[in-house]
């Protein structure tokens, strides 16, 4: 059970990665999502069915996901449309780009080829067994994007990117062009979650057009609940803790399929109980930051009345 | 160095809004200048910014800069050549990053590309550039920006557009959004980057004693228009009663209201 939870808190990490970067430190709340993750399970299903080098596989998942993302940027850019509505009509185009991948179907099984995870886990047989070698891997692949993903906000480009979600007129006012770092930084987010959809398909061992409904806003709930969890201004801490938070939610949603039972919960029910998970987590942050504020404020309150009693006593 | 030819903006032309915000302009601005503005609301004095940042184009008219027409050029590229403060100090730098990443941001002008610049050299740099503010901000390289007063934060801007090394430097009211004190701190530190690094700077104020006393040139607009352009020996004998007489012989009308709303 432990270690399923992982596993799939891994898997999903890296999409929610990808969410982190548009809706945390791009500013570009990117609803392309639902449509990019299919795409990257589509692009690596039909590839691998087709005999093309695993690899390969995956580095085409991660080229449709960026190039997907390029188009919301684009259109969001020289439309003049809001952001939403530029991911949400990416989106829309996907469902059908992605059932033409399939070669008009809306899902392709994966059973009888050889996977990435097939690979791995025949590699390791000898050495231990299937969920061992499985979650071993995950690890690795969450934990080198994240260390991928830490080294880009390092360099100017990456820091460039972060001052463009908190103060565009700075960016422009150092003669960067706006437009093409969305483009770079949505496109990074969709092939992430590219990435991510090609390892979801290869896991549950098909690819479905219809696997991506909702994801973002799991995305995002892992990504707010990684916020509760630790407190930093290091790159390193945030990118951590958002593979932190899409575990935990996963934990939270494995409860809700096999113990829901107990209070009449469904599987039907999961999404609702995301959603609620997201309003919560928006009340309990903003209670808190109420809290900071009123304290600040009682604090300057008591400051300046001990100011004037010492006025008037001296 | 910078040459306006003819430059004006009108805002909604052909509606009932129509407003001629600027009336043609022609200004060279030479090498080494230091150009107070000043003017009440409305005179055109941002609009004549934002026109030579580029933040819209001139309705006529065109725009040199270094020789080169840069009319039609988008405001993300002429900011290679121009540094620009505003009166809200948050604008100039990003506050959920840390100073050192700012600075970083800030250091090369144009796109960035995938290397990692920022090192042990390049932060002993940086302090020793926080060091010269005199504000103890080379102690907190690693905290957020948004933790910074706003006084703080306007000295850090300006040390981040002097690092930057800008063709033009356009202050726009940069100092209006600090208390007095924060006020001439910020200004002092102004003074000694245009002297230290021999920028060619134009500031826009309010304060009639500090157009007189910054700069070796000045320029009075209103309602679009600039009416009075001065430097040299003229600008240094200047006073504020001699500024508000000529502009009541040019304008030939009361300036009561205008000097409450000048000084």
């Amino acid at each position: 059970m432990v270690e399923a939870i992982l596993v799939e808190g891994l898997l999903y990490g890296i999409m929610a990665l990808g969410v982190f970067i548009t809706f945390r430190i791009l500013d570009f709340p990117d609803l392309s999502v639902d449509g990019t993750f299919p795409l990257g399970a589509v692009i690596m299903a039909v590839s691998i069915v087709n005999g093309v080098p695993l690899a390969l596989a995956l580095l085409l998942a991660f080229a449709g996901g960026t190039a997907a993302g390029a188009v919301t940027a684009t259109i969001h850019n020289k439309l003049g449309v809001p952001n939403l509505l530029a991911g949400i009509l990416t989106m829309t185009m996907l469902w059908s780009v992605n059932i033409r991948i399939l070669g008009n179907r809306a899902n392709l099984s994966l059973l009888r080829n050889e996977t990435i995870l097939s690979a791995v886990t025949e590699r390791l047989e000898m050495v231990m067994p299937r969920q061992w070698a499985v979650f071993l891997f995950f690890v690795a692949v969450g934990l080198g994007v994240k260390f991928l993903l830490d080294l880009f906000f390092h360099t100017d480009m990456g820091l460039t990117l972060g001052a463009m979600g908190d103060n565009q007129q700075m960016v422009v006012s150092q003669g960067v062009n706006p437009e093409w770092m969305k483009v770079i930084g949505v496109g990074l987010s969709n092939g992430l979650v590219a990435v991510s959809g090609a390892f979801a398909a290869q896991f549950q061992g098909f690819a479905d057009v219809n696997m991506g409904q909702g994801i973002v806003v799991s995305g995002l709930a892992s990504v707010m609940i990684g916020e509760f969890l630790l407190r930093s201004n290091k790159i390193g801490v945030l990118t951590f803790r958002v593979l932190l938070g899409s575990i935990v939610y996963r934990g939270i949603m494995y409860l809700g399929r096999y113990y829901g039972y107990h209070i009449n919960l469904t599987p039907n029910d999961l999404r609702l109980l995301t959603g609620l998970l997201i309003v919560g987590s928006l009340i309990v942050s903003r209670y808190r930051s109420d809290r900071g504020e009123s304290a600040r404020l009682r604090k300057s309150i008591r400051a300046a009345r001990q100011e004037r009693r010492a006025k008037d006593t001296g | 160095m910078i040459q306006l030819d003819s430059v004006s903006k009108t805002f909604h032309p052909g509606t009932v809004n129509e407003v001629q915000a600027l009336q043609p302009v022609n200004l060279r601005v030479s090498q080494g200048d230091f150009i107070t503005v000043i003017g009440s609301n409305g005179a055109g004095k941002s609009t004549l910014f934002n026109l030579i940042a580029g933040t819209y184009p001139p309705s006529t008219g065109s725009i040199e800069i270094n020789d080169i027409d840069v009319t039609k050029q988008p405001e993300y590229r002429r900011a290679r050549h121009i540094g620009r403060i505003f009166q809200d100090p948050m604008l100039g730098t990003a506050g959920n990053m840390k100073l050192e990443d700012n600075m970083m941001v800030a250091y090369r002008k144009g796109f960035k590309g995938l290397r990692i610049s920022l090192n042990r050299a390049m932060r002993e740099q940086f302090r020793s550039g926080l060091v010269d503010l005199g504000m103890g901000l080379e102690n907190r390289m690693k905290d957020n920006v948004r933790l910074l007063s706003g006084g703080q934060r306007q000295a850090l801007t300006l040390l981040m557009m002097v690092i930057s090394k800008p063709t033009l430097v356009l202050l726009d009211e940069h100092t209006a959004a600090l208390d007095p004190q924060n006020a001439s701190i910020v200004l002092e530190l102004t003074q000694r980057y245009v002297d230290e690094y021999g920028l060619t700077a134009m500031m826009i104020t309010h304060n009639m004693q500090h157009a007189i006393d910054y700069g070796n040139r000045l320029l009075m607009m209103d309602k679009g228009e600039v009416i009075l352009d001065m430097s040299g020996p003229e600008k240094s004998r200047l006073t504020v009663g001699g500024l508000v007489d000529r502009f009541h012989r040019i304008r030939r009308r009361d300036l009561e209201s205008d000097k409450a709303r000048l000084s």
